[in-house]
């Protein structure tokens, strides 16, 4: 066998300053899931609504990526630190596209910025976005927890999210449904994936059976609220561009049921986080987690709202 | 000849020949023990070098950097658990290392035991010490020992994009704001003695080069490599428009190479010793991940023993 490929010395060779785009870790080679989309807003649509609707959606995957990207360099083994990477990067990639998608249906969505900021729309709602007016599930912002609880929220999350998007592929709105399809496959790795750890830590140990019990209360509490129907989301629904989250209420039981009964879990009705002064994530009330996570989240981009990334 | 003998007179042809020496075949013990002690080391510097740049991720200032940031430090991931099985197949298990690790029996690059303290050390990670890294590691693809050689192939890849990356923020940055700019230099100005640094000892006080270059692990001295990569970086850093804080820097035409400075071998020392910024932090948080994920790794191998019985 040979010990000279020829390949180390290209590294030195390539030219760090100019050279093959191709070589860039991202580069433009990736596959861009709306080329040749149609991104006209469909007739009947009000662009207000769908733009809200994209936030919501969009908020629900930026947060709990956060929220997943947390674990990294922490998880139980190297593997696990990888896949928790995996599945914030591509619950960001879904954010991107969602947000931008929202700016584009109604650009007073967009948080003005000061003159002669370089900060593209998706940025903008990202970063200098007040709390309240992000319109992000309760369900995606507490803390981690352990990884009994991370594991029963990725569940419980996917399996809906996986529901949602399913159908939201035949959307009307061209945009929607190509986020939708590539969303779809990658949700149901994540799926999967938290639905075999449910079942080792079920079946694992001791120890491990009894902290994924007491993670289920705590991640159940937001069950109701993620299949109650916002008015935005219903309006959107009836014009054949969304999705209500009550008509997926009952393919998203059988799967929990079959993960559950797998696993010899039972199932028990947990009580339910209830609504602040009649309004949930969706309206803009949040946990009291949402407002921390943000400070942290925006920090720098604040700090800098003429800045070039 | 004793058989013995025999098996090392096979070893030293294989290594004159410049082949790979593989799991199966015969080695002396203590080419094995340096491997061990050098592969794991990389091994953990990769594990260690998630934390410093791993700091940013929840603050990343744009979506785009946030998916850049999270996909690098998923990358050292990556790199550590090829470089932990290439030396599962020595003999020793990644949980014998992780345990060596925590215990401080074995050592990661002191480069991390720096802190991150701005955004643009992100950029600055990428550029200066992922470019020493790469100078490293690129003639660690020729190392004796195949497993580790095949490895250091795909870990050079990828490195090679992690430093444009870094370059390409740096950039990136000084076309923004007087802020920004400032960022960068101050950035750089913590960042590059580390970096010199990170070649080791100067070849004068380097005790184990002699052996490793003539077992063909290691295939290049200290300081020639130092003086690859500051060659490297002097016009990227002038490209970039920033300063390298070294007054005695300098092109030298009669030898065709630059001059440059010693770095503080008094402070590396320390740093190596365990007295640097961030060495008790990253040990701490690396022990924190393991022994929190103890629980979830006895859970994984019971459930597995239960399939492997059913």
């Amino acid at each position: 066998m040979t010990t000279e490929s020829g390949f180390h010395d290209s590294v030195y060779d390539e030219d760090l300053l100019g050279g093959d785009a191709s070589h860039w870790a991202f580069g433009t080679s990736f596959e861009d899931p709306l080329a040749g989309v149609d991104t006209t807003i469909p007739d009947g649509v009000d662009p207000e609504e769908l733009a809200a609707y994209c936030l919501m959606l969009g908020d629900d995957a930026l947060i709990y990526s956060h929220r997943l990207s947390e674990w990294c360099s922490r998880a139980p083994d190297l593997e696990e630190d990888i896949a928790l990477a995996n599945i914030a990067l591509d619950l960001l990639g879904q954010a991107r596209l969602l947000l931008a998608r929202a700016a584009a249906a109604s650009p007073a969505v967009v948080p003005a910025m000061p003159e002669g900021s370089p900060v593209p729309p998706e940025d903008a709602l990202a970063f200098f976005r007040p709390d309240a007016q992000f319109r992000s599930t309760r369900l995606v912002e507490p803390d981690n927890g352990d990884f009994a609880v991370t594991i029963v929220r990725l569940l419980l999350f996917s399996t809906w999210r996986l529901a949602l998007l399913e159908r939201l592929a035949s959307s009307r709105d061209q945009v929607l449904a190509a986020i939708a399809a590539k969303g779809v496959k990658e949700v149901t790795y994540h799926r999967d994936y938290a639905g075999r750890w449910f079942l080792t830590l079920a079946q694992g140990t001791d120890e491990s059976r009894s902290r994924l019990l007491a993670a289920l209360p705590p991640v159940f509490a937001f069950h109701e609220e993620l299949f109650t129907d916002h008015p935005v989301e219903t309006s959107v629904a009836a014009a054949g561009v969304g999705v209500a989250p009550s008509d997926v209420a009952a393919e998203v039981a059988v799967i929990l049921e079959q993960v559950f009964s797998v696993s010899g879990v039972e199932r028990h009705d947990v009580p339910q986080i209830g609504p602040v002064a009649g309004g949930t994530g969706r309206d803009g009330r949040h946990t009291e987690a949402l407002s921390h996570l943000l400070a942290e989240m925006q920090s720098v981009a604040r700090a800098h709202p003429l800045g070039v990334w | 000849m004793t058989a013995t003998e025999s098996l090392e007179k096979q070893f030293d042809e294989t290594i004159a020949r410049n082949d790979r020496i593989e799991p199966r075949d015969w080695m002396p013990e203590k080419y094995r023990k340096t491997l061990i002690r050098q592969v794991a080391q990389h091994a953990h510097s990769e594990i260690i070098g998630m934390q410093p740049e791993g700091n940013w991720i929840t603050r990343a200032p744009s979506l785009r950097r946030k998916a850049i940031l999270l996909a690098k430090v998923q990358d050292e991931a990556g790199h550590g658990l090829y470089l932990y099985s290439a030396c599962e197949t020595l003999g020793v298990s990644r949980r014998e290392l992780t345990e060596l690790l925590i215990e401080g029996q074995q050592k990661y690059s002191s480069i991390f035991n720096y802190p991150t303290l701005s955004y643009a050390d992100v950029g600055t990670i990428g550029w200066l010490v992922d470019g020493a890294a790469i100078c490293n590691q690129v003639p660690l693809c020729r190392t004796s020992y195949g497993p580790y050689g095949r490895s250091m192939i795909r870990i050079c890849k990828e490195e090679s994009f992690h430093q444009r990356q870094g370059f390409e923020l740096l950039a990136t940055m000084m076309r923004g704001t007087d802020e920004q700019r400032a960022m960068v230099q101050e950035s750089v100005d913590r960042f590059w003695w580390p970096a010199l640094m990170m070649f080791g000892p100067p070849d004068a006080d380097s005790p184990n080069t002699e052996q490793s270059m003539a077992w063909g692990i290691k295939r290049d001295t200290n300081d020639e490599l130092r003086q690859k990569f500051v060659d490297m970086t002097v016009p990227q850093a002038e490209a970039l428009g920033v300063t390298l804080p070294d007054p005695s820097l300098v092109w030298n035409e009669e030898r065709g190479h630059h001059d440059f400075g010693q770095p503080d071998w008094d402070e590396f020392m320390r740093v190596v010793k365990g007295g640097g910024p961030c060495n008790a932090q990253r040990i701490a948080h690396r022990r924190h991940a393991h022994e929190d994920g103890a629980w979830v790794r006895e859970a994984a191998t019971a459930f597995a023993a239960k399939g492997a019985s059913a």
